[in-house]
């Protein structure tokens, strides 16, 4: 154990000096800036106002859905709302949301650097983002469209009316943003970790969304290549994917869920990634098992690309390939596995502040779970025959994406709130709205578990009576996750204003993002800081810290 | 109106039970994994929460076994889970030798059975009970999927290729069908009932209506009077798209609205001048005088059966406005209820 700890590394500014958000004014000031924060900030601003639109989308279909009949909604308008729902969701929510807000943010401070590896090229992910973002606004405003968010053809390139080409070019173009973040985040990682960090003392966010650029780097320009495809037949009528033209409508499948499966784990790893943090913050511990958690997140990266059939049980694939894959998404389920044993046993003989990041936090590990055991349930190949493309697949990869990556977004958003702000959020407020929304998703999400396994299939505008009940037990449960969702909006954008002044180290965390001002200044850290300590290190820390104060 | 409330489907044939049982096994390995979880974590939050006592976490790692324990034996329960679902997975896969054949087509948005003694039915299945039934079928246009909740089995229906699934029925009654795969507007209507009967009323069923129920002799007739080259249930066609338009309101040339109910469909074949739809010209012939009303009534029950839903429903375009919407509002004018988002 060295002799310098932390505590003794501090680069705070002295009162009064210009920190990254009034370092310079004016919208060309953001609109033009290279400073990884900044770029943050509009990531935030602009997810935040896509979650709101999906977000509508999927209260309009909960309000359809109280009743068995269609009756708010016509077909054409329901279908074209699921599909919105999950573009919108997957592709400029979810998958940008924590690498490009949090990640844009926090890496380079995790790292003691002054940027990202590529300044520029992070502004024009953000450019090519927004580029998408508009395409996709103007598709809703003049029709939408009504494939469903895979785009399974020939429905797409044949049958369907709508906008088909319009959405999957601006899927394609925020594609090569989150190309770029990997990319930019890969040689951030490998390049610009501050002397004396070495791969073993890396936060363990950092691993996470080392794996996720992985994911990011060499599955998404599978999906560019087969949108690409996909346009081309379309437009063009050649032949690729649609029998009536000699193609295969199972090797879209194949392309698609090529990208689309890992696109998961571009969504869960940094979501991992979070908690880990939370967890040892919140512990004041290192995470058990910390060299198991960093190598699962590589062996989840890497499983995810093996495993993409696993959406194709009833298609018409081979029963022998069936089973390799059913095999390997078992496989696949062991490090997330170990992840969960490995929280668990931190807060062990540890000393648990149940602050708003960490009640997230925890109800994130117990959605993930649910999450993660039904997916166990769908990888059993006889019972995936019953249970796929019903609700229950429905159930499962909302408490994935909604119960993990969403909540754990949320605790992250709480936890580096102050460093991204300087103010703290209102703690009874915070609470609050992390009760609320553990309730009303749950509320929402475990009756469709039930209706899935009774049989109700997906993407259905008006369904068998029988159905009623546990649909407006849904719906129900969807109005309190709404107010769940609304409460932050509200309260977060109060405290930049009357929020208690946060300091540099709110929570008594170790890291190095806490070792610099809140909000930090524009080039993070006046020197180079040399990291003499492992990942964590709460003992030699809570040490220095015991002899002056408690926080 | 809320009806019944079931948590457990009805299990209605040889396969069902051994799917429940693999349901119920993982049920309770993993709802007992979970609730594990769940207490341990609520127990330690609590028993070391932060105090002014316990500032710091203590310095103790627990035993490195562990990580290996929660490798191995979740690993192990898990081929145990891969095993008995690929058994599962066979069993279901497996078509035994004296299976019955039935074909079906799934097309926008109706399910089509044929028997092989000829008769044929739309959205309802006939099926005798304790015989094992192979249905082999394709899809006319885009993917479906054929699903028998109470069968516990479904599979796609592609273009282009013929596709295998089978069943044995264990309990005579009436069970959905459902379209499992999303396939366009009406995704939701394809369904329809397998009735499962005992072997000799089946029998009876068959000798019964050889040609058929009035909807499918219908269907016969739409193409023996050439109703299908205009009214081509696509947007290529020249006439209106008869598929769901049952029960909802047309708007006309002179811009009223019509229920399409029985009489409309009467007088529209029988005096086609009389309400034109809005967006179309009034090219039909009228067929006074030339069907017989036992036709008619077929002809009217088949395009009734086309409107498998009760819901308004967005006319398909006409195709020159396909070509020139690239970035206009889709939704077409005529009878058009549809909000855009």
């Amino acid at each position: 154990m060295s002799s310098v700890t932390l505590h003794d590394v501090r680069f705070v500014e002295p009162e009064g000096t210009r920190n990254y958000i009034t370092h310079d004014y004016g919208a060309l000031s953001w609109l033009l800036t290279k400073d990884h924060k900044r770029i943050a900030i509009l990531y935030l601003f602009s997810i935040t106002a896509l979650f709101m639109l999906g977000g509508f989308f999927a209260v309009v279909m909960r309000i359809e859905l109280l009743t068995p009949e269609g009756d708010l909604l016509t077909s054409d308008t329901y279908n074209k709302f699921f599909t919105l729902h999950g573009i919108v969701m997957i592709f400029f929510f979810l998958i940008p949301s924590i690498p490009a807000v949090l990640g844009n943010f926090l890496l380079p401070l995790m790292l003691g650097a002054k940027d990202l590896a590529f300044p520029k090229i992070n502004l024009l992910s953000w450019y090519l983002y927004m580029i998408a973002a508009v395409m996709g606004l103007y598709i809703i405003i003049t029709g939408g469209v009504d494939t469903g968010w895979t785009f399974y053809t020939p429905f797409s390139t044949q049958y369907s009316n709508t906008h088909v080409f319009g959405v999957t070019f601006a899927a394609f173009i925020v594609g090569f943003s989150s190309i770029l973040t990997g990319l930019n985040f890969l040689v951030t990682i490998h390049r610009m970790r501050a002397p004396g960090l070495t791969w073993f003392r890396l936060p363990l966010f950092v691993w996470a969304m080392y794996a996720t650029s992985i994911v990011q780097l060499l599955a998404t320009p599978v999906l560019a290549i087969t949108l690409v495809m996909l346009m081309f037949e379309r437009v063009v009528h050649v032949g690729i994917f649609d029998p009536a033209l000699g193609g295969d409508p199972l090797l879209f499948q194949h392309m698609f869920w090529f990208y689309s499966h890992p696109a998961v784990y571009i969504m869960i790893l940094p979501a991992m990634g979070v908690a880990s943090e939370v967890v040892a913050a919140f512990t004041r511990k290192k995470i058990f098992g910390y060299a198991f958690v960093a190598y699962s997140s590589l062996a989840i990266a890497f499983l995810g690309f093996l495993v993409w059939a696993h959406h194709m049980f009833v298609a018409g694939i081979s029963v022998y390939s069936a089973m390799i894959f059913s095999f390997l998404s078992y496989f696949v389920a062991v490090p997330s596995a170990i992840k969960v044993f490995n929280w668990t046993a931190t807060l062990y003989r540890a000393s648990v502040a149940l602050m708003t990041p960490m009640l997230y936090i925890l109800g994130f590990i117990g959605l993930f779970t649910i999450g993660g055991v039904t997916g166990l349930f769908l990888a059993a190949i006889g019972l995936d025959v019953h249970v796929t493309d019903t609700y229950f697949v429905v159930a499962h990869f909302h408490y994935i994406m909604v119960g993990g990556a969403v909540m754990a977004y949320m605790a992250g958003l709480h936890y580096w709130w102050p460093k991204i702000t300087g103010r703290m959020y209102p703690e009874w407020w915070a609470r609050l709205a992390a009760l609320l929304i553990f309730a009303g998703f749950n509320l929402t999400f475990f009756p469709q578990f039930i209706l899935g396994y009774l049989g109700m299939p997906r993407r259905y505008h008006a369904y068998a009576p029988e159905f009623q009940v546990l649909n407006v037990m849904s719906t129900a449960g969807a109005s309190v996750l709404a107010v769940g969702y609304a409460l932050p909006l509200v309260y977060l954008i109060w405290s930049l204003w009357y929020g208690r002044k946060a300091g540099p180290n709110p929570w008594g965390a170790v890291g190095l993002e806490w070792a610099t001002s809140s909000p930090p200044p524009m080039e993070n850290f006046h020197e180079t800081p040399v990291v003499t300590w492992d990942a964590y290190d709460y003992p030699a820390m809570m040490k220095a810290m015991g002899e002056t104060q408690n926080v | 109106m809320l009806s019944d409330f079931p948590l457990w489907p009805e299990q209605a044939s040889t396969i069902a039970s051994d799917v429940d049982a693999l349901m119920t096994f993982l049920c309770v390995v993993t709802g007992t994994v979970s609730v594990l979880i769940f207490v341990v974590i609520f127990y330690l939050a609590i028993k070391y929460r932060r105090t002014p006592e316990n500032q710091l976490a203590q310095d103790y790692e627990p035993p490195k076994a562990l990580e290996a324990a929660w490798i191995i034996i979740p690993f192990l329960v898990f081929m145990f889970m891969f095993v008995w679902g690929s058994w599962l997975y066979f069993r279901i896969q497996r078509v035994p030798d004296n299976a019955l054949d039935i074909y079906a087509t799934g097309k926008q948005w109706m399910w089509k059975f044929q028997h092989p003694s000829g008769q044929r039915e739309i959205n309802t299945l006939h099926v005798p009970v304790g015989r094992p039934i192979r249905i082999t079928m394709a899809s006319e246009d885009v993917i479906h999927s054929l699903y028998f909740p109470a069968f516990r089995v479904k599979a796609d229906v592609l273009p282009n290729r013929y596709k295998e699934m089978w069943f044995q029925a264990t309990r005579t009654g009436r069970y959905h069908i459902f379209c499992a795969e999303y396939c366009g507007t009406l995704h939701s209507g394809m369904t329809g009932w397998v009735e499962v009967m005992e072997p000799t009323d089946y029998q009876k069923w068959l000798a019964g209506g050889a040609e058929g129920s009035l909807a499918s002799q219908g269907e016969k007739l739409f193409q023996k009077y050439a109703c299908n080259t205009c009214h081509t249930n696509d947007a290529t066609g020249r006439g209106p798209v008869l598929l769901g338009l049952y029960g909802t309101n047309v708007m006309l040339t002179n811009d009223a609205t019509v229920v399409a109910d029985e009489n409309y469909i009467r007088e529209s074949i029988l005096n086609p001048q009389a309400k034109i739809v809005k967006g179309f010209t009034g090219i039909m012939p009228t067929f006074q005088g030339q069907m017989s009303e036992d036709d008619l009534l077929k002809l009217v029950s088949y395009v009734h059966s086309l409107g498998a839903q009760k819901t308004a429903v967005v006319p398909v375009e006409t195709p020159s406005s396909i070509k020139t919407s690239a970035g206009s509002p889709l939704n077409p004018g005529a009878g058009n209820k549809g909000t855009k988002p």
